[in-house]
């Protein structure tokens, strides 16, 4: 029935399917196995990485007053993939009150590969940025007609006092040099610039988390990958704290007020720093969001250079104030006894002349309190010459060596290295070699730097280390850098320890001097008798106009809490202009400290 | 009574466990890959897993339905339902509904079913009676005109008038019973190059007016470099392959995990869940998936081909070997369009791809041939 002269042929027909299966299976084999390269173009099809923003860390200051938050702001993303040729650009223009210039001038920079590196059409680009809600909503209702763009919520700076601007910085975008010098920045990113928030960028700006989501054929998002088994959630920056104490930075900008000038404190025992003012400042919401690069040009072409922070970058010569180190170094390197004595002509004294009126001669004591300039040019000339004149000239410059190498020791003539504080100036105490560059080996003499001796000429100083020098006073000989965080175990550590190896009875000396001068002194007009004041006040002159006045002090002379300088310029008078500014300063901190004295009258009944 | 307890017992249960193997993972995978984040049952009608278990449990009361049929039913009725089909087809493209610029769908109510998908079977019948009648040998061409013109006519209707280049096609398969019945290889290799040929020069000519411009244009020679193969063209033609390649060589070894591809799921892959079903098994699966699924069908038409040697006569032959090829070719074109090697040609994976229509077509196919094969015992008395 069945003609099987071809049965062979059921070989060839099945041959032909097991050929056709086996060709399948090796092709599947060179697709699957040995090509890996198909599943990175999957997961580029479907994957898309999304940055989460960790928030960036709170500032505090020293009684736990919030300076620094987070606010939300919202930026306008766009996939121009998504945007398609019908994307009605005057609408969207419209929507975000920004003209076609702009819209062109920004979608051009998005898409050059050279300035935007992360670009891709299938991706979120950054539009516009930094907005506030009232700039999106008109957007964020129209939403719906422009495709392949949304609205992401973000935060930004905000402050709750107008005060400390330079001291805490400001938050902006990230530039190419910030892209360059760390991986871990994206475009888009934000990073802190000056202060605070420059300084410990890495710890308040926290991690930022990324979210892997799916999406499909037409670029809609369709939820998180592997149930987010990849995602990174963000790490939120660490908070800070910040010794600064607010009310007293606040009240100090207050106080210094339209006159250019600075006032920092310093609390001596732990050297964290009170208070850091800079006058003129700014309000440091100016500089935030979208209005920040027209502010901070306003600001860098302000002829009273607000973005200086004067107090760690101008220096000024310290005036009287200088006395205090003259008195400790010329008695530690045996220039003058505690009993020496020397006279005074009053005005008519050479080659320096005296202010003040006071009787001759006149002893240690009342040469501080006084700030008798004649007996300070004495002692740092007997210092400078006690190996006689004539060619001692070589033992000269050795004691004057000697001498500057015992001003130094105070944190004057260099920066704070080890210190937290950004935007530091060193100052100057003129070196050996200064001079010789300037008189040649031989040419000079104790008579050529005679300002010195009452702080005026070469010396240099900032307010920062003016305060610094204060709280090396009242600490009796030795200071901690001087630094913003507050309770910062690093700053507990001997290393910031910095001694001047001065006996502590030439300090005891110097402590009484001051407080003679609250009490007897320039500085009896202002002084608070109750709060122990010891201080100095400086009038320096120069000559672009009316004196500096500069002052420094701390109390309460037994146990010092607070330790100040101020600095104002072309005012006049350091007692009449500085002083009352530190005082009020003082006033306000040891009222805190001591709130049981804080009732008690002013003037103490033995000033009268 | 005696009679029927033969039947059951002749049934090739292999045969039918391979099937249901096959129909019960093709199932999954539709589910897979319709499935989305709003994830409904695999069971829920608003899906195609759903439609498609209907589908299968339909497919089974037809296939039990075959087996109650009387097997001479077929050789006794051959040529009418041969003529039937034809008439059908021929009234397809008037009742259709343009689809995708196919005129193969006509629509009763919420079903929508492909006549061209019961062609097969009709037009295997037809040729097996021919073929089977009493003193037919092929002894030259002479002889294969008829089979030949009976294969040709409802291929001819699907392609031009209805517009199915991919169901046209597959009647290449009934080259493979011609040559088990004598054809020479000569005659076979010349058959299936004239239709590939010939459809390649329809699907051409089908574009307008190209047929008058005797040189292409350019578009058109991209169209057919494409459809050969031979230019890749990822945003045009050549996507929707480029995908499939992408979705399958993603999956690796054992593949991304059931319900896990993303391919797949989020649509980059287009006819996901029909004619590149495919590529959700390459990429859940992985090679090993893939590989025990190719080994299915391979054991399954194989053993369709044992089936068919063991007929005792020529209808029952020539029907059994044309099954064993539509599933062959429909295996080869729809495999090989998904792994890139043959161009885009839009057949269903039997058994595994959605679709109604398909799945009755091959139940019928298949089903018949099982009822022959569970009677021939019969033959010998």
């Amino acid at each position: 029935m069945i003609n099987d002269t071809y049965y062979r042929r059921r070989y060839v027909i099945a041959g032909i399917a097991i050929a056709i299966v086996a060709i399948y299976i090796i092709r599947l084999f060179a697709l699957q196995i040995v090509d890996q390269s198909r599943r990175a173009k999957a997961d580029n099809n479907a994957l898309v990485r999304q940055p989460v923003y960790a928030s960036r860390g709170l500032i505090y200051d020293r009684n736990d007053s919030l300076l620094v938050f987070n606010q939300p702001i919202y930026e306008v993303l766009i996939i121009i993939r998504e945007m398609g040729t019908n994307f009605n650009v005057p609408a969207f223009c419209q929507a975000l009150q920004i003209d076609t210039t702009y819209y062109n001038t920004r979608m051009a920079w998005i898409r050059d590969r050279n300035k935007n590196r992360g670009y891709s059409k299938y991706t979120h680009q950054l539009f516009m940025g930094q907005l506030k809600k009232e700039d999106v909503s008109l957007l964020e209702e129209r939403l719906y007609q422009f495709p392949g763009v949304s609205i992401r919520k973000r935060t930004l700076r905000d402050y709750n006092y107008t005060a400390a601007a330079h001291i805490l910085g400001s938050v902006g975008e990230v530039n190419q040099r910030d892209l360059d010098r760390d991986p871990y920045y994206q475009q888009g990113d934000y990073s802190g610039r000056d202060g605070i928030e420059r300084q410990y960028e890495i710890d308040l700006r926290g991690v930022n988390g990324g979210e892997v989501l799916m999406r499909d054929n037409r670029g809609r998002i369709r939820g998180s990958y592997h149930n987010g088994e990849l995602d990174r959630s963000a790490v939120a920056g660490k908070n800070l704290q910040l010794g600064i104490d607010i009310d007293i930075q606040e009240l100090a900008e207050q106080l210094i007020g339209d006159n250019i000038g600075s006032a920092v404190a310093i609390e001596p025992a732990t050297g964290e720093v009170l208070a850091l003012v800079s006058m003129p400042g700014w309000d440091p919401r100016e500089l935030v969001g979208k209005a920040r690069s027209k502010n901070y040009n306003a600001l860098l072409n302000d002829p009273r250079k607000p973005l200086l922070n004067r107090a760690t970058q101008a220096t000024y010569s310290p005036g009287s104030t200088f006395k205090t180190l003259q008195t400790l170094v010329c008695l530690d390197q045996d220039g003058i006894k505690p009993s020496t004595l020397y006279p005074c002509n009053g005005p008519e004294s050479t080659p320096i002349k005296c202010t003040h009126h006071h009787g001759s001669p006149v002893d240690l004591g009342m040469a501080l309190e006084q700030s008798c300039n004649p007996y300070y040019w004495c002692a740092f000339r007997d210092l400078l010459q006690r190996d006689g004149y004539g060619n001692q000239n070589n033992t000269f410059r050795h004691n004057y060596a000697r001498w500057r190498e015992g001003i130094m020791k105070f944190g004057l003539g260099s920066q704070f290295e080890d210190s937290d504080i950004p935007n530091q100036r060193s100052g100057s105490i003129p070196s050996v070699k200064f001079y010789d560059r300037c008189y040649g080996k031989t040419g000079w003499k104790a008579i050529t730097i005679r300002s010195l001796s009452i702080g005026q000429g070469e010396v240099l100083v900032t307010p920062l280390q003016l305060a610094n020098q204060a709280a090396c006073l009242a600490n009796d000989g030795y200071y901690i850098t001087p630094h913003l965080l507050h309770n910062d175990s690093t700053y507990k550590t001997n290393s910031h320890r910095h001694e001047t190896g001065i006996d502590t009875a030439y300090f005891h000396i110097v402590k009484d001097g001051m407080a003679r001068v609250m009490t007897n002194g320039t500085g009896r007009w202002h002084n608070i008798a109750k709060w122990h004041i010891c201080g100095k006040t400086g009038t320096v002159q120069n000559p672009h106009g009316k004196d500096h006045a500069i002052f420094i002090g701390f109390a309460p002379k037994e146990n010092p809490k607070i330790a100040v300088a101020i600095a104002v310029e072309n005012v006049g008078f350091g007692a009449t202009w500085a002083c009352p500014i530190a005082v009020k300063m003082i006033d306000m901190y040891l009222t805190k400290h001591y709130p049981e004295l804080a009732s008690e009258p002013i003037i103490d009944e033995q000033t009268k | 009574m005696n009679r029927r307890n033969s039947i059951w017992s002749g049934l090739d249960w292999v045969t039918i466990f391979l099937f249901l193997a096959l129909a019960l993972f093709g199932w999954m995978n539709i589910y897979g890959a319709g499935y989305s984040f709003e994830q409904t049952s695999i069971f829920s009608f608003s899906n195609r897993a759903g439609k498609q278990f209907v589908w299968l449990m339909t497919a089974l009361v037809l296939g039990f339905a075959i087996l109650l049929i009387d097997e001479k039913t077929y050789d006794v009725l051959g040529y009418w339902l041969y003529g039937a089909t034809i008439l059908l087809l021929l009234i397809t493209p008037v009742l259709a509904h343009d689809i995708k610029g196919s005129l193969s769908w006509i629509t009763f109510g919420p079903i929508s079913l492909q006549p061209a998908e019961f062609a097969k079977c009709f037009t295997a019948i037809a040729i097996a009676k021919y073929m089977g009648r009493y003193g037919y040998q092929v002894r030259s061409w002479r002889d294969l005109v008829v089979p030949c013109a009976m294969v040709l006519l409802p291929m001819f209707i699907i392609m031009v008038l209805q517009r199915e280049t991919g169901s046209a096609l597959v009647f290449l398969a009934f080259l493979l019973p011609l040559y088990r019945q004598g054809m020479t290889g000569k005659l076979m290799a010349a058959g299936v190059i004239a239709i590939v040929v010939g459809v390649v020069v329809l699907k051409v000519g089908l574009i307008p007016d190209s047929l008058l411009d005797k040189v292409l244009q350019p578009h058109q020679k991209t169209r057919i470099e494409v459809l050969l193969g031979m230019k890749e063209d990822p945003t045009g033609a050549g996507y929707n392959v480029n995908q499939s390649l992408i979705a399958i060589g993603s999956g690796g070894f054992f593949g991304k995990g059931y319900l896990k591809g993303t391919q797949t799921k989020l649509k980059f892959v287009p006819e996901q869940d029909t004619d590149f079903i495919f590529c959700t098994v390459g990429e859940e699966w992985g090679f090993f998936g893939s590989l025990v699924v190719l080994l299915l069908y391979l054991a399954f038409i194989l053993r369709l081909i044992m089936i068919a040697e063991r007929q005792r006569d020529v209808f029952s032959q020539v029907y059994a070997y044309s099954v064993a090829s539509i599933f062959l070719v429909h295996l080869a074109i729809n495999v090989g369009m998904v792994l890139g090697l043959l161009p885009v040609i839009g057949i269903p994976l039997p058994m595994f791809s959605y679709g109604g229509s398909s799945l009755w077509g091959f139940t019928l196919l298949l089903f018949i041939l099982l009822r022959l094969d569970a009677s021939r015992v019969n033959k010998l008395h």
